[in-house]
């Protein structure tokens, strides 16, 4: 092994708070070899991305290194100055950001921004570092070069604007490259491409890579090593191999066992869930940060300061356990075969539903144009969902699904079309033309647990007036029994009635959200994203906590989402859509192996990890004719989708899928995509 | 109101403007009990040696009417006019703007033309054209007032909802059948209120530079009533013989104005916005 | 220039040019809402009503109110004769460019001369009093809000920050008081009134000081906490911090990363402060007793001089309306965003 790049001995990395110092990095210490991988994985508030930040001495407002040193080729940065600090960054290390689009400057054109980067530590003449700017740009897999020098960031899309900074790092010519998040809120499919890109430049340049993610998984496909870092510190650090064969630390196995995993279905629905939420930063745990939801703490010893004294395991697998040396199984999944409720009749009956946004002009007034000359976020859409079923819709950013829940709700109007919600039309009737008992049998679970609740009203007082609103309860007394009712259900204490958002978590404001849908007992939810806003360990028990109510009342449930791992797991029927169409309908088992839609090929490619590589590609907007998904199909036949609408193929048992091509065609292209 | 107060830890800026306005309040509610002469007794005798003494602490003006009660007795004038004025702005702003933000269209369109419209004239210019054509008076300066900052207002307020109409607690209200008036009323509007009270907090500011600058101009309520920018102009051309006559209104709308504009400050950055 | 900013421009220009003409009706209709308080202002207080009943015919006051507008547009435009000037209504009134001609705005009441006379002689003076302000404004509180927005929360950004609060709080009065008292009364080394005539005791920019002074002190303190929140704000953008740790030197990231972006929202408020100057030229000229139209408008208001408080704020407006297009050119200059659609 060569000589270490990097060597962090004991960090401690401490914010002014309120009350006092917080602090967020404890006992940090790290190794890399030149051109080694390594991969930072760890929730919100782990303190993964302050540990990276400070790698390049830069710590936000109001932070400081407490103790600890940095070394980078063996020169201590912890007390460089400016000048020296200067020199390191962009220079011996580079960094690639979280949400790229924010992290170029609007008013700059990328070509500009590039260069800038290139002269900061390589003197030279403006024509050279412009050359090596579109080197850079054509080795990151961006298509029309000069034109993307001369563009604007607001131009670019996500994963153009990734390449322009992963380009930009690059051209600094940096040992190390750190990654903070540098694929969240990116599209599977995107994310993929970026991911690829970034694990294939590593092999090629050699440098050093630490990438940070909150997403286990994504970092296995590319580190050799792997660190989990729980409430400020690293508990377990091992080889990938290690790491996900043999994790030894409970928290990396509750992680690792939480997710479902999108290439097998299982019998049960539940998730393995990992009680609680991660602590807040500030609050001191004696011991092990995981005790309180550890399944395997005993008391008097995983409370005790020795508790995580670091243990070598074999090789260079360590793990801060107290229990490291006993064989603590992974909590196994209840495996029963669970009863479902048997789908029923017909709730949802959608008839070539499509919408599309009129334009407006200066007066505020929509202007009348031809319906078929607009882009539609919804188009020729039918399909139904039965009673008791849960039927999810998966797709990108940009599929429509977001679009559809929104009218069947009653947030907007679709165009044309029709929408029978228990047998009557809503598609042009917005929720407050609805009569009180459609607006009761359907309501919606919403994404983000920041918005979800008026930060103004207390959680009484939210779920109180779902009660009045919905649920046909009258007098104060009997609406509090309601609520109180509820928040038991959800599983939160009755004293939260008192609280406001702001003093909840994410994952007990969902609660609070799923109480309030819950409230006029609805026949059917929607679920627009219910859990993706949340940390990893936090969603399993709110997606339980869904599925249990669901259960118990038979409530039907349209689920949203993208994340086909939990799609698979918890879905009697799947619709996969694209560009505003449906692609795909079916079973999970029908969906998730061929014969498959392109589309469904290239998501679920996307989502398994390291099979084969996914085409890199920059979404175009859909073409209006034809197949909309044609303009990115691997498969396409010019001359054909592209032209003509895809016609609907179908099995007896309601397998269908909108394609060109033949049914035995589809899914031909796994038998090359296996042996990569 | 409650939850404003609790996460209004107190900044040292904040407080200095909650004590000024608070003081200047309590002087002018209790102008009858604290003012040591009649405001407008005219005392010949006195006006003979206008300086301050100890029968009259600030001194007297030219006509050897007590400037401190004078300077008592304004705050009242101002403290009434101030309020007023502003909490009608405001009143109206919301209720244009709030709506206009909310339902967008034709009316969002017509507000924001019209407020496009009114705010071309500079502030100053409304008030003396409005007051010229309507003469001086307790309610054409409240409907001046109303009038010049009622456009600003409504653009925060329609600003302000336009992002929060998009967030999903509405979405929720709409979901449940909540009628519009509920939804802007009880939903957005108290999330709104943090940018407004700052704002509400500098307009008033401006609202007693403007009070007190109509006074100066000679355009303030008609003379009996004490009025601090009517005390600055009868005694400014004396600046060279009798200071205090000119400096002492000036002091009190000073101190007044940076109240507000302090206590602005220091909500603004106890994170209200 | 490519077609989408055209469009921009285009669109933004129809727009100034509908709220412009909107205001002007405003204007006229609070200045000549009712036909009789027009005669009578014109033949002022001891007219009999028998007079006023004839003017107001002869120049069709009773019309309605929209007629009389766009005939008033008709004057000024110089397509229409102003009836004012008919010797035959006896005012005594008369011009010599003739009753039709651009710009055409009427007979002052209180002079007795025609407006464009009355404001010609004295819209020089303003525009140099506000041109000075400017110039004086724009660099001091550019310079000192960065230094004070790129040092957030050190001992130069708590003095400036604290100083312009206290600076704004203050009306355009107050700071007189304070400068002539200061400068005027206790040191003797500046003129108390500024009538802006040579070969007194004062130098002609020896008088420009005070009236200057005070508009810069009232409107740079604001302009100032304004930049100053936009460039601390800017320093805290992500690409601020990439621009950092891509290893440029800190006098580079506030020069080409920072202020740029900084400066695209104080715009609005610049160019918005230049409105409010013309509020503090009414009041500084009426202090100073400076020859300009700020003044002037004051007394017109206040004598009721209908026409020459039309031509005036006719002209404030045109000054307002205009800055903001040379606002939207600057945002055109400086946000991509909006050049490119």
């Amino acid at each position: 092994m060569s000589a270490p790049l990097l060597v962090v001995d004991n960090l401690h990395i401490a914010y002014r708070g309120d009350k006092g110092d917080v602090t967020v990095v404890k006992d940090f210490s790290l190794t890399l070899g030149s051109a080694e991988t390594y991969g930072l994985v760890g929730e919100s508030g782990s303190g993964k991305s302050t540990a990276a930040f400070a790698l390049l001495g830069y710590l936000a407002e109001g932070g400081r290194i407490v103790s600890g040193s940095i070394k980078v080729n063996g020169a201590e940065i912890t007390t460089l100055d400016e000048e020296g600090l200067r020199r390191l960054r962009g220079g011996d290390i580079a960094m690639v950001y979280q949400e790229p689009a924010s992290a170029l400057n609007p008013v700059l054109t990328i070509g500009r921004q590039l260069v800038e980067a290139r002269l900061a530590h390589r003197p030279g003449s403006k024509a050279q570092a412009l050359a090596d700017a579109a080197d850079m740009l054509t080795k990151v897999s961006i298509g029309d070069v000069q034109a993307m020098l001369r563009r604007y960031p607001h131009q670019l899309s996500g994963g153009q604007a990734q390449r322009v900074v992963i380009a930009m790092a690059l051209l600094a010519e940096p040992k190390l490259l750190v990654l903070d998040e540098p694929t969240t809120g990116l599209d599977a499919t995107v994310e993929a491409g970026v991911v690829d890109l970034i694990g294939e430049l590593a092999r090629k340049i050699g440098m050093g890579l630490l990438y940070i993610s909150h997403n286990l998984a994504l970092v296995g496909r590319i580190c050799e090593r792997v660190g989990v870092m729980y409430a400020g510190r690293v508990v377990e650090e091992g080889s990938t191999r290690d790491i996900f064969g043999r994790p030894r630390h409970p928290y990396t196995q509750a992680l690792i066992a939480c997710r479902p995993a999108v290439t097998e279905g299982t019998a049960s629905r539940r998730l393995t869930v990992i009680p609680g939420q991660p602590p807040a930063p500030g609050i001191h745990i004696e011991g092990c940060a995981f005790v309180p939801r550890c399944p395997h703490a005993v008391p008097g010893r995983c409370d005790q300061a020795a508790a995580i004294a670091v243990k070598t395991l074999a090789g260079n697998h360590f793990v801060r356990c107290a229990r490291a040396d006993d064989d603590l199984a992974i909590a196994a999944v209840a495996s029963e075969a669970e009863t479902r409720p048997l789908p029923g009749p017909e709730v949802i009956r959608i008839e070539h539903l499509s919408k599309a946004y009129l334009p407006r002009n200066a007066f505020g007034l929509a202007r009348r144009v031809d319906l078929a000359q607009l882009p539609k976020a919804n188009d020729d859409i039918s399909l139904s969902v039965r009673q008791s079923e849960i039927l999810s819709v998966v797709g990108e950013s940009g599929s429509g699904k977001s679009t559809l829940a929104r009218i069947l709700i009653g947030l907007e109007e679709a165009s044309e079309g029709r929408v029978l919600l228990l047998d009557q039309d809503v598609a042009r009737r917005r929720a407050w033309r609805r009569p009180r008992s459609l607006l009761r049998a359907l309501q919606m679970v919403f994404q983000n647990p920041d918005s979800t609740l008026n930060p103004s009203h207390k959680v009484g007082a939210i779920i109180g007036r779902a009660v009045k609103r919905l649920g046909q309860i009258q007098g104060r007394q009997a609406i509090t029994a309601r609520v109180d009712e509820l928040l038991a259900q959800v599983q939160l204490p009755q004293s939260f009635v008192g609280k406001y958002p702001h003093e909840l978590s994410g994952g007990q404001r969902q609660r609070v959200g799923i109480a309030r849908a819950f409230a006029g007992e609805p026949d059917i939810i929607i679920a627009d994203e219910p859990v993706s806003a949340l940390d990893v360990s936090v969603q399993a028990a709110i997606v339980n906590l869904l599925l249990d109510m669901q259960r118990e009342a038979g409530t039907t449930f349209v689920f949203i989402s993208h994340d086909l791992a939990l799609v698979r797991h918890i879905s009697d029927r799947v619709v996969v859509m694209f560009g505003g169409r449906i692609m795909e309908i079916g079973r999970p088992a029908e969906i998730f192996a061929p014969p498959y839609h392109p589309y469904t090929e290239a998501l679920l490619q996307a989502a398994r990890e390291g099979r084969r590589k996914v085409p890199a590609f920059d979404p175009a907007p859909p073409p209006r004719t034809g197949c909309r998904y044609a303009g990115r199909c691997p498969r396409r036949i010019d001359g054909l989708c592209e032209i003509k609408e895809p016609p609907r193929q179908a099995t007896p048992d309601g397998h269908v899928i909108f394609c060109h091509l033949s049914w035995e065609q589809f899914g031909a292209a796994q038998t090359f995509s296996e042996g990569d | 109101m409650r939850t404003i107060l609790r996460r209004f830890s107190p900044s040292p800026s904040a407080l200095i403007g909650v004590a000024l306005i608070v003081a200047w309040g309590l002087v002018a509610l209790l102008a009858p009990l604290i003012a040591p002469y009649d405001p407008s007794a005219i005392d010949f005798a006195a006006a003979a040696d206008p300086h301050p003494s100890l029968a009259h602490w600030l001194g007297t003006d030219s006509s050897g009417r007590d400037i401190l009660s004078r300077l008592i007795w304004g705050a009242r004038t101002t403290f009434t006019v101030v309020p007023l004025a502003v909490v009608s702005a405001f009143a109206a702003g919301i209720l244009l703007g709030v709506p206009a933000g909310y339902f967008g269209g034709w009316f969002d369109a017509l507000v924001s033309r019209l407020s496009d419209v009114i705010l071309a004239f500079p502030a100053l210019i409304i008030y003396i054209i409005l007051i010229t054509a309507l003469g001086p008076s307790l309610l054409n300066i409240i409907i001046a007032v109303t009038l010049a900052y009622a456009p600003g207002v409504s653009r925060i307020a329609r600003g302000i909802t336009l992002a929060l109409r998009e967030q999903d607690y509405v979405a929720a209200a709409q979901a449940r059948g909540e009628s519009s008036l509920y939804i802007m009323f009880a939903e957005i509007l108290p999330n709104a209120r943090g940018p407004l009270i700052v704002d509400l907090c500098l307009r008033a500011g401006y609202t007693v530079i403007l009070t007190g600058t109509l006074g100066f101009l000679g355009l303030g309520l008609p003379p009996p009533t004490p009025d601090w920018g009517g005390m600055v102009v009868e005694s400014a051309h004396l600046l060279p013989i009798a200071w205090h006559m000119a400096v002492f209104p000036c002091v009190a709308i000073a101190s007044l104005v940076i109240g507000c504009n302090l206590l602005a400050d220091g909500l603004r950055k106890e994170g209200l916005t | 220039m490519d077609a989408g900013m055209i469009r921009f421009l285009l669109r933004r220009i129809g727009q100034f040019i509908i709220t412009f003409l909107a205001a002007s009706f405003l204007l006229f209709a609070v200045t000549e809402f009712s036909p009789g308080t027009v005669a009578s202002k014109i033949l002022g207080p001891y007219a009999v009503s028998s007079q006023v009943d004839l003017l107001t015919e002869k120049l069709h006051l009773g019309d309605p109110l929209l007629v009389r507008y766009l005939r008033w547009l008709g004057i000024v435009a110089g397509v229409v004769e102003n009836p004012l000037g008919d010797p035959t209504i006896g005012l005594g009134l008369s011009d010599p460019r003739g009753n039709r001609y651009v710009g055409n705005f009427g007979y002052s009441l209180m002079l007795k001369e025609p407006v464009v006379d009355v404001v010609g002689e004295r819209i020089g003076y303003t525009v140099l009093l506000t041109l000075l302000a400017i110039l004086v404004i724009i660099p001091v509180s550019l310079a000192a809000g960065v230094a004070a927005g790129v040092n957030p929360g050190r001992p130069v950004d708590r003095i400036l920050s604290m100083g312009a609060v206290i600076l704004t709080s203050l009306p355009e009065f107050v700071v007189a008081v304070a400068l002539l008292l200061v400068g005027v009364v206790w040191l003797g080394i500046l003129p108390g009134t500024s009538p802006m005539t040579q070969g007194g005791r004062w130098p002609l920019s020896l008088q420009l000081v005070l009236p200057v002074g005070v508009l810069v002190i009232a409107s740079a303190s604001y302009v100032l906490r304004i930049v100053r929140a936009s460039v601390a704000d800017t320093m805290r953008k992500p690409y601020v911090r990439t621009a950092l740790l891509k290893g440029l030197k800190r006098r580079d990231i506030i020069l080409h990363h920072v202020l740029r972006n900084a400066m695209i929202p104080p715009i609005t408020v610049i160019l918005l402060q230049i409105n409010w100057l013309l509020t503090g030229v009414v009041v500084v000229e009426s202090i100073f007793a400076y020859p300009g139209v700020g003044s002037l408008l004051l007394q017109a208001a206040l004598f009721g001089d209908i026409y020459l408080v039309q031509a005036l704020t006719l002209l404030a407006l045109i000054v307002a309306v205009g800055t903001q297009l040379i606002g939207d050119l600057c945002y055109l200059a400086l946000d991509p965003k909006i050049k490119l659609g």
